[in-house]
């Protein structure tokens, strides 16, 4: 392979900066139940990055359809468009040095507009739009930008409390550079007074942590008579400089 | 006070849910024409080199319940121990072969399937040979961080004793929740979520 993801920059090949596990939501988080029988309990076992963690596959441009990124139009019918408010979506994916990275798959979901999964799992009475999908995928440009079309997805009930309501939400599947950067997270949005309920969200201990997953409406990036905008980006673990460090072998 | 070190804070992890594969294999739950295939399906071609083999990977929670919901995805060093990555600086890995796979546990048996082929072995960080692994991630409902570890490999006996991460385990009864069984060609691992055979996750 070249240059990582089609860039001029030199491949990385640093180990990744050690994760803050205080700043993510614990495994077990109670007031998710599912949390409690899915939470491994025993001590995780630490070590700095071999290449197996440091390394990571590509993904090019070239995998992408033209509506991948439009997911008002990748499931509808000819004519036809998913229904809701539409909204643009866009951001950078960053590393924790602030530097913008290129050639990151993400890879997007959601409910539609009236908070109704196209799955056959999700029971919810609201009904499913014959024109919406739910999913989408973008690949980050040099700066590690990115961008999509979609409706705003509904909130939704789901069976943990009796009464618990998901904020709106799009699920993101972040694919970095190196395996150790894979992550999963979900966007939240501006305002949305459901986030300070949700169990899920509030299981991320810090408040400060759960703001960096908000979504600000973006009146500058809005289309005007079209759609409007919320800025989201997303930032992965950062990769040590290899420049003074022994070498892994061969290298 | 101090230069600010200037360093941004990773995105926090929040759950893949139950409709990961929406996201990231439409096709497997029904939702087809967006993508012609999923991601990471298939990960062998007749051209590939190396011994091919199947891994069956089950998860189970607390009680011993086979999860039905999972998504795991695998990542691998090619028949000669090279990674397909721009990170990989000892040569070229095998063009037919990216190292990578995803697959959703089947709804109805909870059973995940690769067909790959078996990994050559990939130098520590000191040079030293690790054992052939398989580094595995997990997502699922439930699991609030992505869960990594490895397979290693029970026909792989000698190459595992002398494995630099399987010697930190302090607790020497846990190994073998990182070895899966080899059945003909095709390798058996039970990944515990909890309870006494808690599979070894990693902080890596």
């Amino acid at each position: 392979m070249s240059a990582e993801s089609g860039s001029n920059r030199r491949p990385e090949t640093g180990a990744f900066f050690q994760r803050d596990r205080t700043w993510h939501p614990p495994a077990l988080t109670p007031n998710y139940k599912t949390s409690i029988l899915r939470s491994p309990q025993k001590a995780l076992l630490a070590f700095d990055n071999t290449l197996s963690e440091i390394s990571g596959p590509v993904f090019g441009h070239a995998m992408l359809g033209e509506l991948d990124a439009d997911l008002i139009h990748n499931f509808a019918r000819p004519g036809e468009s998913a229904l809701g408010e539409r909204i643009i979506v866009h951001g950078r994916v960053l590393d924790e040095r602030g530097a913008g990275m290129p050639g990151v798959l993400l890879e997007f979901w959601q409910a539609n507009a009236g908070g109704r999964y196209r799955h056959k799992k999700d029971g919810y009475l609201a009904p499913l739009d014959p024109n919406f999908g739910g999913c989408g995928r973008a690949i980050t440009g040099e700066d590690g930008g990115y961008a999509f079309r979609t409706v705003k997805p509904g909130p939704y009930p789901w069976p943990n409390g009796p009464n618990d309501w998901r904020p709106s939400h799009i699920h993101f599947s972040v694919f970095g550079h190196g395996f150790a950067q894979r992550l999963i997270t979900q966007m939240y949005f501006e305002g949305d007074p459901l986030i300070w309920h949700c169990p899920i969200a509030r299981g991320i201990p810090d408040k400060a942590a759960i703001e960096t997953l908000i979504a600000a409406l973006d009146m500058q990036a809005t289309i005007p008579f079209d759609a409007r905008a919320y800025k989201f980006d997303i930032v992965l673990r950062g990769r040590r400089s290899s420049l003074f460090e022994n070498r892994l072998e061969g290298n | 006070m101090a230069q600010s070190l200037d360093r941004l804070k990773e995105s926090p992890s929040q759950t893949a849910g139950p409709y990961v594969h929406i996201g990231l294999t439409p096709n497997f739950c029904g939702i087809g024409g967006v993508y012609a295939t999923d991601l990471g399906a298939t990960m062998v071609n007749d051209k590939t080199r190396g011994e091919r083999i199947g891994l069956r990977i089950r998860v189970l929670d607390g009680t011993g319940t086979t999860l039905k919901d999972a998504l795991i995805e695998i990542w691998q060093a090619d028949a000669d121990g090279l990674y397909n990555s721009p990170a990989e600086m000892r040569g070229a890995a095998d063009p037919n072969f990216l190292g990578w796979g995803r697959c959703p546990t089947d709804m109805e048996t909870g059973l995940c399937t690769f067909e790959t082929i078996k990994p050559g072995r990939v130098p520590f960080r000191d040079g030293r040979l690790m054992a052939p692994h398989i580094t595995l991630w997990i997502v699922a409902r439930g699991i609030n961080l992505g869960l990594h570890t490895r397979l290693y490999f029970s026909d792989e006996e000698k190459a595992n004793a002398e494995d630099p991460i399987l010697a930190r385990l302090e607790h020497r009864v846990r190994v073998p929740t990182l070895i899966a069984e080899r059945k003909s060609d095709t390798y058996v691992f039970d990944v515990h979520l909890q309870g006494e055979k808690e599979t070894v996750f990693f902080d890596s």
